[in-house]
């Protein structure tokens, strides 16, 4: 029975050190771009210093275990034995310690790490606007300044920072780029920020990490990271679909459906998304330059607010 | 005249249903068929059914928690086999709404039927016996607690076989719950059941509150009290201040569905973000209300079988005070990704890390209990030690959770799920399962079989890691939780360790069945008989009465000295039980068929609520209130026992213990 026990340590410990090793290729520890990078020294420091009294407590838990085990008459027995103020002192000051680090880094790291706070990319480069709704079920991906907007696929240029702001008109979901960084919830009649960038070309894998209902696993999207004279090609070829988004196309779209195909949309309703925040909001949505609520001229007007 | 209900809603078209159906009825009758067979209606309704004993209603509830194991861990392993078919394509053989309901089902059921009943069940049993108490403070509202706690497992399991479960997840957040996206009657079957069993948890909350302020054996002062009934303590506290909130955000829930209301709607001013901020304020000290009692078992376990006081235990009681206290400011930690600022997510991530610090000191305090000790490698210090070592894991994928910026790429994950699972399965069930082999002896008078309880450790300790640490490394290849089908190729292969895990584990409760069965087959043999009531060489007064206690715990109330208070009367010589009197007649609570009525009546109530048989619903309403009125203008509520049957009872029990001695 011992043996076994010893055995099972022994894989556990086997277990463990496949993470890092294997590690290498998963998404969240090989990021594309700079947020990812930052979280990933994140999670790599945090867990250091965490494992400095991780690996000694599993340690003294299997050694205090088996050196004192009943059969071993030769290890000292203290019957009575059951305070000391050093251990005390130890036990309360080392983790304290390892706390009072972590938790500067929290605090370091929460604003560092503000998915509302521009990347220090936007000082010189002008970022990517991209508006995000979650539908029932898939993603919408409006691009303001381009007039264009796009289902279930998102195109960025490389070594562009991108400014996402997310709302819903369905249920609530979360907005997540695994190899680019941080998510953020997509909630109906709220905006929320995120700004990412990535510094590789690819294809990587978008999703919901919020669960909302029956087409929730199918509500992928594809995030193509090129370089920018491919990403003003797909620009065009956008351009060139023949749909467009508007007062009549938009309620269709919007109604549930499952595992959508990739749509363009050449044209977009100038301010869709301010009407899709504003019509949970008697017609006001937040102005996120001033934070001031202000009305929104509908051309949605028929959009009933209870659907 | 039967609202919304309708044959269209029995779900004859889903074979795994219809199977289960047929399995539950057939079970079902045979086991009547059986009561009736042997003739033990009457012993049943008399003895247990109305029983305000706290002992037996401590069984009735483990019953309860080992029914909805066996539920939840179905539910489990159907969607782990799911997982690992269906892949590229492959739809997998649970279509959504089949697999919604059943990760749905499976966290309420693990949570509020499983943990919380097994939970309900140590306080039970170990509390009233460990602070020299003859019942709780109030013997009838534990039954009741036991109750209401069982209708809302048998309601939603009704939800299998009529209508539909919840699809919305454990918490069921709105606005997916509210009736624009969730017209059916899932959403309705979980408020009812949550709302009903909640009735019974709260009670119990202040029933065990009051019964440890008040019902302690004379000398017991708060620095001489068990470290389990600490716990319990500090989890009363818990359940008194969290499920009222709970009760709000559920009713409030509720409120919108029945009456059109706005709380959490997307529109009409409604906020989903107060619902995610009402339901952790509840949630999150839910999960130490479950994990605080675990810590107490194992600051019992671990001194007992290293034959030594446990370490510190001042620093144990400051320690389980603190988790108390921090654990109402951390709620924020679930929903980091809601968009708070960089403040407000800063101090509640530092919050939750702070509340390792005290959870460190007591893993380290049962680590130095062992030092320098004599450990018994008995089945409990198997599941303490797989505990200790399970756990710390869990904690520090806890604190890299804790920290907002990390959350960020792990929140709602498989991480997520894989360090929940840590922690509950590590340090709730494992704590549950060791208490159980602890105090088994003490409340059936044999002990569990020891092989089988170590292959159970085996199977769950393995199969726990084989089933859960695919799901970190999922959680870093970006897997979100309650996916029924994906794509993505790297996924696959850990998926299918994880089955293997579940696998396992499903071998290791067919060994705690099997542990059952064949402890009771032997529970005759002299080496299983606990004739003495002191089969571990126990600490506390517990183990000072014979095994099962009798009726009224102590003939005599033990005063006590010092804590470890049974300990320190062995070591000193002092006659815990004062055997030979003079004995005095015992004031008793008694049996009460309200209880069973009051559940019967809230069953029914909430059917009629979630199908909109108003009728039927006034019914429940009515029989509910006019059981609780009857109830209270009862004066005929109390029983004597003659002091010459305590002198009989106790004789009987002296005569063992010096037949024992002689031998």
């Amino acid at each position: 029975m011992r043996n076994k026990y010893l055995k099972g340590a022994a894989r556990l410990a086997g277990l463990a050190s496949v993470l890092p090793l294997a590690g290498c290729d998963w998404d969240i520890l090989d990021p594309k771009g700079p947020v990812g990078d930052q979280l990933k020294t994140l999670i790599v420091e945090s867990t250091v210093a965490m494992l400095i009294v991780v690996v000694p407590t599993i340690i003294m838990a299997c050694y205090f275990a088996w050196k004192y085990r009943e059969s071993n008459t030769d290890a000292e027995y203290l019957p009575k034995w059951c305070h000391s103020n050093k251990i005390e002192a130890a036990i309360w000051g080392i983790p304290t310690l390892i706390i009072i680090y972590l938790a500067v880094i929290t605090y370091q790291t929460c604003h560092s790490l503000d998915p509302y706070r521009p990347l220090d990319a936007e000082a010189t480069t002008k970022p990517l606007e991209v508006e995000v709704v979650a539908l029932d079920w898939k993603w919408l991906f409006i691009y303001p300044n381009e007039g264009i907007a796009t289902v279930n696929q998102l195109a960025i240029p490389v070594n562009t920072p991108v400014h996402f702001v997310i709302t819903s008109d369905a249920v609530m979901n979360s907005f997540f780029i695994p190899r680019l960084g941080s998510m953020i919830y997509a909630m109906a009649g709220m905006q929320t920020q995120l700004h990412l960038m990535a510094t590789e070309a690819g294809d990587y894998l978008g999703e919901s990490a919020n669960y909302s209902g029956r087409g929730f696993s199918d509500m992928e999207f594809r995030t193509l990271a090129m370089p920018q004279d491919q990403y003003a090609a797909w620009v065009e070829k956008v351009r060139s679909s023949s749909d467009q988004l508007d007062d009549q196309t938009y309620p269709r779209l919007a109604a549930p459906s499952e595992a959508e195909p990739v749509k363009y949309y050449s044209h977009v309703e100038p301010n869709l998304f301010d009407q899709i925040v504003a019509k949970y909001n008697n017609g006001m949505v937040m102005d996120k330059s001033t934070g001031k609520m202000i009305h929104v001229q509908s051309a949605m007007s028929d959009m009933n607010m209870k659907e | 005249m039967l609202g919304r209900l309708s044959f269209a809603d029995i779900p004859l078209d889903v074979p795994i249903l219809v199977g289960t159906f047929l399995g539950v009825a057939i079970a079902g009758i045979a086991v009547l068929g059986l009561i009736t067979y042997f003739g033990k209606w009457g012993y049943l309704w008399k003895e247990w059914l109305t029983s305000v004993d706290h002992k037996r209603l401590a069984v009735m509830y483990v019953v309860v928690a080992l029914l909805a194991l066996v539920r939840g861990f179905a539910d489990a392993i159907m969607m782990r086999t799911q997982l690992a078919l269906a892949y590229a394509g492959n739809p997998g053989y649970l279509p959504p709404h089949h697999y919604d309901q059943i990760f749905s089902a499976h966290g309420t059921i693990m949570i509020f039927f499983m943990a919380m009943a097994f939970m309900t069940a140590l306080f039970n049993f170990v509390v009233p016996l460990q602070i020299g108490a003859r019942d709780v403070a109030f013997p009838f509202l534990n039954n009741l607690s036991f109750w209401m706690t069982a209708v809302a497992f048998a309601l939603i399991n009704v939800s299998l076989f009529i209508g539909e479960f919840s699809q919305c997840g454990w918490l069921a957040y709105p606005p997916l719950s509210e009736n624009q996206f969730s017209p059916g009657v899932g959403v309705d079957y979980y408020i009812w059941a949550v709302q009903i069993s909640g009735v019974g948890t709260l009670l119990t909350g202040v029933n065990f509150f009051v019964t440890i302020v008040k019902m302690r054996a004379p000398g017991m002062t708060w620095m001489k009290i068990p470290v389990f009934t600490w716990t319990a303590f500090c989890a009363s506290v818990l359940i008194m201040i969290a499920f009222p909130v709970l009760t709000v955000a559920i009713a409030l829930l509720g409120l919108d569905r029945y009456f059109g209301m706005h709380f959490f709607t997307n529109d009409g001013g409604g906020n989903q973000m107060l619902y995610l901020s009402l339901i952790w304020t509840w949630g999150h000290p839910e999960v130490y209300i479950l994990v605080i009692p675990a810590f107490g078992v194992f600051s019992e376990v671990v001194p007992a079988f290293s034959q030594k006081p446990i370490f510190g235990y001042a620093t144990m009681v400051y320690a389980t005070c603190a988790i108390m206290v921090l654990s109402f400011v951390v709620w924020v930690h679930h929903f980091f990704t809601m968009g708070a600022g960089a403040d407000v997510n800063a101090f509640f991530g530092i919050a939750t890390m702070i509340i390792s610090i005290p959870t460190g000191v007591k893993l380290f305090n049962w680590l130095f209990t062992m030092y320098k000790g004599r450990v018994e490698f008995h089945a409990t210090m198997y599941w303490a030690v797989g505990f200790m070592i399970t756990f710390t894991i869990g904690g520090m994928t806890g604190v890299m959770m804790a920290i907002p910026a990390a959350d960020f790429v792990l929140h709602n994950s498989l991480f997520l799920i894989a360090h929940f699972h840590n922690v509950i399965i590590g340090g709730v069930y494992f704590g549950y399962i060791c208490g159980m082999n602890f105090w088994f002896p003490k409340v059936f008078g044999f002990k569990l079989n020891e092989t089988w309880g170590k292959r159970a450790f085996w199977c769950w300790f393995v199969g726990f890691y084989f089933a859960f640490v695919p799901l970190y490394v999922l959680g870093f290849e970006g897997m979100t939780r309650r996916l029924n089908h994906y794509s993505n190729p790297a996924w696959h292969p850990w998926l299918l360790i994880a089955e293997i895990g579940a696998v396992m584990i499903l071998f290791g409760i067919v060994c705690q069945v099997t542990q059952l069965y064949v402890s009771i087959r032997d529970m005759n043999l002299a080496e299983n008989r606990d004739v003495t009531g002191d089969p571990w060489n126990g600490r506390s007064l517990e183990w000072s009465t014979s095994s099962p206690p009798p009726p009224y715990n102590f003939a005599i109330v033990p005063h006590v000295h010092e804590f470890d208070a049974f300990m320190h009367d062995k070591e000193n010589g002092i006659d815990t039980r004062q055997a030979g009197g003079p004995y005095q007649p015992i004031h008793m609570p008694k049996n009460t068929a309200a209880g069973f009525l009051v559940g019967a009546f809230s069953f029914v109530l909430g059917f009629a609520a979630i199908w909109y048989i108003w009728w039927l619903a006034a019914i429940g309403l009515v029989g509910v209130f006019a059981t609780v009125i009857a109830r209270s203008a009862n004066q005929d509520v109390d029983y004597y026992i003659p002091a010459e049957e305590v002198a009989r009872i106790e004789n009987e029990h002296s005569r063992k213990l010096m037949a024992q001695a002689a031998e």
